[in-house]
């Protein structure tokens, strides 16, 4: 186990719905280790999206402590979460939430392009970052010619290729079949092996057991935090989509 | 990012709804167009009013003598001589702002060739006179000084009086001609300069010097000018200077207590050229705002269209934050889109309004004068209705949540 990235430290979240305090979560603690893969699971309303929104510095927690890799994150500002979310995160989403009409090439490079990255070095960086993921050959297909594995592929691509410290997925495979879930997992296994770590939420069980640590949510809080051995995805080779 | 690829982004989201951005910049473009039309018909208005104006002369006064009243009959003005030619040479030389002045004696005589007659206004000047009309001479030579020392017998003819006389297009230049039995030799033909606004003929009229004048048409009243002065300022805003100069001087010069009204009158053309100009200021100031009305409008249909744009793409703009874009950066994104609508709409709209002025002035014969201040200011303008309507919109965008945003279906 590598040195922290995630502290999470009593942290809760009040929404406020009309005279109603919603508590979505309450006195979280969670520690993360880098090159962990972590998967967050529990029944819907348990918090694990607003987790997933603080720890992904999308949100700011009401109350409680979250340090980002020593940044004291429930202290930024939104230019300053907008920063982290570029530099130190990548995100991968349900819904894919590629830019439509436009190609997988540029989808990968909108993050380069906020991080005022030449355009030379985007185009050859989104480029490896796609073949990375195997698409080398889609570059300039836009979403609505890409099947549903091949969009998450490109989303992938999109998140890895600022280089981050930690990958947020929410729910990386619900949009997709359970042999395309596996070739995805297995792209995340293999960059949990290069040092980047993961945050899953799914409430999958048989997408879970490819972490290597479980944190199930209920009610806003930690109901339970095991770690296991993962279960190896088999990566699938290129071209053998095709055979029966 | 680097405003080119702000730029960028902003050009292909516009291009991605091609029709929609056309129409929206479509305000825009009549907009602009219509300033640009109405104001180069509003400025070539004004300039044939300054033509005619100057056809008469620049920055001149005319000084008249005082009126008599005679057993309760009051004659007009000009009608007792008071002017002496001892105040001519003081107006030209103590009044600072005075460039030149010329004595004016007229008197209708019949002008006689060898087979014509005419009655035209003979007219008693000196050499300057003619530069203060800005009347130069088609052939021959002006009037000169010489011949204003020596009384010559010399005569300037009008182009009209040279068609009665002479016939159209005849060089009369070195003949004689006999205005009250007295033989003048031709020395030279005005340029035509045609008719005054109220349809009188500049061009039926003869000069001599104002010198042989007194001695052979007028005869009697040597030191009474008996006739106008003519005077021209140094310059337009030195007018208003010079006639006070005068009023001041003549006022001391004939002791006229204080209080008293004055024994002369003095006319300014200047005057009547600027009562022009305001009104055909009046009414380009009048046409520019109608255009200014509908630039407003153009705007608020781009800001329409950017609100649209705004929640259209919540999504998109959800996931340009999740990636890392700053609240700035989303601003900016949107500001510069409604910032290329208006821009757009501008080029084509100076474009359009150049066109539909010379088509204008084409097919209705209207004088037109394109300025090139007033198409920087459209062009401005526009710019600032681009930011100043984009930027509800854009400030919109900057300030959604991102969480909310990438839920918005």
């Amino acid at each position: 186990m590598g040195k922290p990235l995630i502290e999470a430290s009593k942290v809760s979240k009040v929404y406020r719905m009309g005279d109603v305090d919603v508590h979505a979560l309450r006195d979280v603690s969670l520690t993360i280790s880098e090159g962990e893969s972590v998967a967050v699971m529990g029944p819907s309303g348990s918090g694990k999206s607003t987790l997933m929104n603080i720890l992904g510095c999308l949100d700011r927690p009401s109350s409680g402590g979250y340090w980002l890799v020593g940044d004291e994150v429930s202290r930024l500002d939104r230019n300053a979460l907008a920063r982290l979310r570029n530099r130190t995160l990548g995100f991968v989403f349900q819904s894919f939430n590629l830019l439509s009409r436009t190609t997988a090439l540029e989808n990968v490079e909108l993050p380069l392009l906020y991080a005022g990255v030449s355009a030379r070095e985007r185009h050859a960086r989104a480029r490896e970052a796609l073949e990375h993921v195997g698409l080398g050959e889609r570059m300039h297909h836009h979403p609505n010619q890409m099947s549903g594995g091949q969009q998450q592929r490109v989303a992938v691509a999109r998140a890895l290729v600022t280089r981050p410290r930690l990958i947020v997925a929410d729910e990386p495979t619900g949009n997709l079949d359970s042999r395309t879930s596996v070739e995805i997992m297995a792209l995340f296994q293999e960059l949990g092996r290069s040092g980047i770590t993961l945050l899953l939420v799914t409430h999958e069980a048989d997408i879970a057991r490819y972490a290597s640590r479980v944190v199930v949510m209920h009610d806003g809080r930690v109901q339970s935090d095991q770690r296991q051995t993962p279960l190896r995805a088999e990566p699938i080779p290129a071209g053998a989509e095709a055979a029966p | 990012m680097s405003p080119l690829q702000v730029l960028r982004v902003a050009v292909r989201a516009l291009l991605r709804n091609k029709m929609r951005s056309f129409l929206t910049t479509l305000g825009v473009i009549i907009g602009v167009s219509a300033v640009i039309a109405m104001v180069a018909i509003g400025e070539g208005a004004k300039a044939r009013v300054e033509e005619a104006f100057a056809s008469m002369g620049s920055n001149l006064l005319v000084v008249l003598s005082g009126t008599t009243s005679a057993s309760g009959a009051h004659g007009g003005f000009g009608s007792m001589p008071t002017l002496t030619w001892d105040d001519l040479k003081a107006i030209r030389s103590e009044a600072s702002a005075v460039r030149y002045a010329s004595p004016q004696l007229r008197s209708n005589q019949q002008v006689i060739s060898e087979d014509q007659n005419w009655a035209t206004s003979i007219n008693g000047v000196s050499p300057e006179y003619l530069l203060m009309r800005t009347w130069p001479v088609a052939m021959g030579s002006p009037i000169s000084q010489s011949d204003i020392e020596a009384g010559s017998k010399v005569v300037l003819l009008g182009q009209t009086v040279v068609d009665k006389l002479f016939g159209s297009n005849a060089d009369p230049t070195g003949q004689s001609v006999r205005i009250q039995k007295v033989p003048f030799q031709i020395i030279g033909v005005l340029a035509r300069k045609g008719q005054s606004a109220t349809g009188q003929d500049y061009d039926d009229a003869a000069f001599i010097p104002y010198t042989t004048f007194q001695a052979k048409i007028q005869g009697g009243l040597q030191k009474f000018i008996a006739g106008a002065l003519m005077v021209s300022a140094v310059s337009s805003e030195a007018t208003t200077r010079a006639q006070n100069q005068i009023a001041t001087l003549l006022r001391d010069r004939h002791h006229t207590p204080i209080g008293a009204d004055d024994d002369f009158s003095i006319r300014n053309l200047t005057e009547m050229a600027s009562a022009q100009q305001e009104g055909v200021k009046t009414l380009t100031t009048l046409l520019a705002s109608i255009a200014a009305v509908s630039l407003i409008v153009g705007g608020i249909g781009i800001m329409n269209i950017m609100l649209v744009s705004v929640t259209e793409r919540t999504r998109e703009i959800g996931i340009r934050m999740a990636v890392g874009a700053r609240p700035r950066d989303v601003l900016s994104q949107f500001l510069v889109e409604a910032l290329a609508l208006s821009f757009a709409g501008g080029i084509i709209g100076i474009l359009l309004g150049l066109l539909a002025a010379n088509r204008l002035a084409a097919n209705f014969g209207w004088p037109i004068l394109i300025r090139l201040d007033v198409i920087l200011i459209a062009v401005g303008f526009s710019g600032l209705v681009g930011v100043v309507f984009g930027l509800y919109p854009a400030q919109k965008a900057s300030r959604l949540d991102p969480i909310e945003a990438l839920r918005y279906e």
